[in-house]
């Protein structure tokens, strides 16, 4: 079994499929993060600041359908439906990888969103109010003194949101991907030796997944240290 | 410690200033509250309240818990919307949407029962934000509004031309000024030492002085507290009120909500008593100490007083 395994990965230059999946799923996850960050945060300061204005809440309104679409939908069929639906509609043909980013980016907004806002929410209320009183506006109060604080409140489960991600593109292969999933699945199929290349999938995921926990774990504690002695 | 840090003006602020003027003379006081009504859904919480409040003047608000005494000092800076009413600060009608509220807050410190300075910040940066930004800010508009005139000027005809807004501070010399006279104000209360500490670290009654500092930084002309003491440990309470008290001696026009009967005996020029959002009772301390008339008054005195 073993030797099977070994002949596929090395001298059959599995390896360098496997190093691509990897690739690919981090630049996915990654990727996919970064874009929901950006849209998360859009969509979360506009149904924060709803309430303030008629022309504002009509946008919170479109960030709550948009929500409601990516986070009432699995994965998986978004990946199908953008596939082979509204691309083919909309004449545009991508690469599976640049696909899956965009879906992944759009999902992970409609969560992230969600969780900014929860984020900004937890910021005790008298600091925007401190803010406004010694007359700073109320986006340069957000900018300056709610977000910073909102942000520091959010990074574990941003941590959180980035594993999550990471797993999930284990599905990227539906469009075409070759996400490590995809490549692993392909080594199996070779020569129908499947226990040890999916044995090997489960453990990279996990190796990952360990990887980042220790990583946003470091960067939690050095962003709370700044609030305690200088 | 007065002077110093905005002395950066803007020509909106000046237009402003100018504003101020022309309808002075209908509301002379410093602050003017009229027919403020404050509803909280179907909860009447200021009942059409109409006060006046002097330049110089020291007014203490005292009554029992929910009888609109924060409501009340809320809605004088509009931190919380009148439900009717209007509010004039300086002649100025604060409730009006076309007027610049932030322009207004600039001159109305306030401190609150929870200290609320900004916890992402240290000490220095807490206090120097609102004047560094607020410069900055002024700045950009000086200079984005000269632009457009040196390019309007080459068009005018000679004698025409419209000046150029004076700019005669660079970024760095408005950041210098502002730390400065924060340092001149940390100093003042004795924590120069603890300027690069952030406010988690700092105790109840340390972080409630530098809260009042960091409203004094932006030269205001009347200081509003909420309860400056009631979340402080006893122990604490002393160095805070006597800071109040040495503003207070200063001439500074202040009003506060407070429940130290004694602090508002000592330094108040008048004492409004308020219960069921309204003002029940007022007058100088003696008087409302001394020879209270409202039945109300008179338990709530003997209530707290013992």
């Amino acid at each position: 079994m073993w030797e099977s395994f070994y002949e596929q990965f090395i001298l059959y230059d599995g390896y360098r499929k496997v190093l691509r999946g990897l690739q690919n799923t981090l630049i996915i996850a990654f990727g996919g993060l970064l874009i929901g960050i950006l849209l998360g945060t859009i969509v979360a300061c506009v149904q924060v600041a709803g309430k303030r204005n008629k022309v504002v809440r009509a946008f919170s309104y479109v960030g709550d359908v948009y929500t409601a679409l990516f986070r009432g939908t699995p994965i998986v069929v978004q990946l199908l439906v953008f596939n082979f639906v509204l691309f083919p509609l909309m004449g545009i043909n991508l690469p599976g990888l640049f696909e899956s980013l965009i879906v992944f980016g759009l999902n992970s907004g409609a969560y992230v969103a969600e969780i900014m806002r929860g984020g900004i929410l937890s910021v005790d209320a008298g600091q925007l109010e401190a803010g406004r009183t010694v007359g700073l506006s109320y986006t340069a109060t957000m900018v300056k003194i709610v977000f910073p604080q909102a942000v520091k409140n959010v990074i574990p489960t941003l941590g959180n949101e980035l594993i999550a991600l990471t797993k999930d593109t284990s599905v990227a292969g539906f469009v075409g991907t070759t996400d490590l999933t995809a490549a692993f699945r392909a080594l199996a199929s070779n020569d129908y030796q499947i226990m040890i290349p999916y044995l090997m999938l489960a453990l990279s995921y996990l190796i990952i997944v360990v990887i980042f926990t220790v990583v946003i774990r470091f960067i939690e504690r050095r962003m709370r240290k700044s609030e305690k002695r200088s | 410690m007065k002077r110093g840090v905005k002395a950066q003006t803007s020509e909106a602020e000046n237009e402003n200033v100018r504003q101020d003027v022309e309808e002075k003379t209908e509301h002379t006081a410093l602050i003017e509250v009229e027919n403020l009504t404050k509803k909280f859904g179907e909860l009447l919480v200021l009942d059409n309240i109409s006060e006046k409040i002097e330049q110089g003047e020291k007014v203490a608000i005292i009554g029992p818990s929910g009888s609109g005494k924060s409501t009340f000092l809320r809605c004088l800076n509009v931190l919380e919307d009148p439900t009717s009413g209007a509010v004039y600060f300086d002649g100025v009608d604060l409730c009006d949407l076309s007027v610049d509220i932030n322009l207004h807050r600039r001159r109305m410190g306030m401190v609150f029962q929870q200290f609320n300075l900004f916890n992402n910040m240290n000490v220095l940066r807490n206090i120097t934000l609102a004047p560094v930004y607020i410069g900055l800010q002024d700045l950009r508009k000086a200079k984005r509004k000269n632009f457009f005139r040196r390019i309007a000027n080459v068009f005018r005809k000679e004698g025409k031309k419209r000046e150029l807004i004076p700019i005669d501070k660079t970024k760095q010399q408005i950041k210098e000024e502002a730390e400065a006279n924060a340092m001149r104000l940390l100093e003042r209360i004795g924590l120069a030492d603890k300027a690069k500490v952030y406010p988690s670290t700092l105790s109840g009654g340390q972080r409630q002085r530098i809260a009042i500092v960091r409203a004094l930084a932006m030269n205001p002309k009347v200081m509003l507290f909420d309860e400056p003491t009631s979340a402080l440990d006893p122990e604490m309470v002393g160095e805070v009120l006597s800071l109040i008290k040495e503003l207070a001696d200063e001439g500074m026009t202040m009003v506060i909500v407070t429940h130290e009967m004694g602090f508002a005996r000592e330094v108040a020029t008048r004492v409004l008593f308020m219960d069921g959002g309204k003002i029940q009772e007022q007058g100088t301390p003696e008087q409302i100490f001394g020879s209270p008339q409202n039945a109300r008054l008179k338990d709530f005195l003997s209530k707290v007083l013992q």
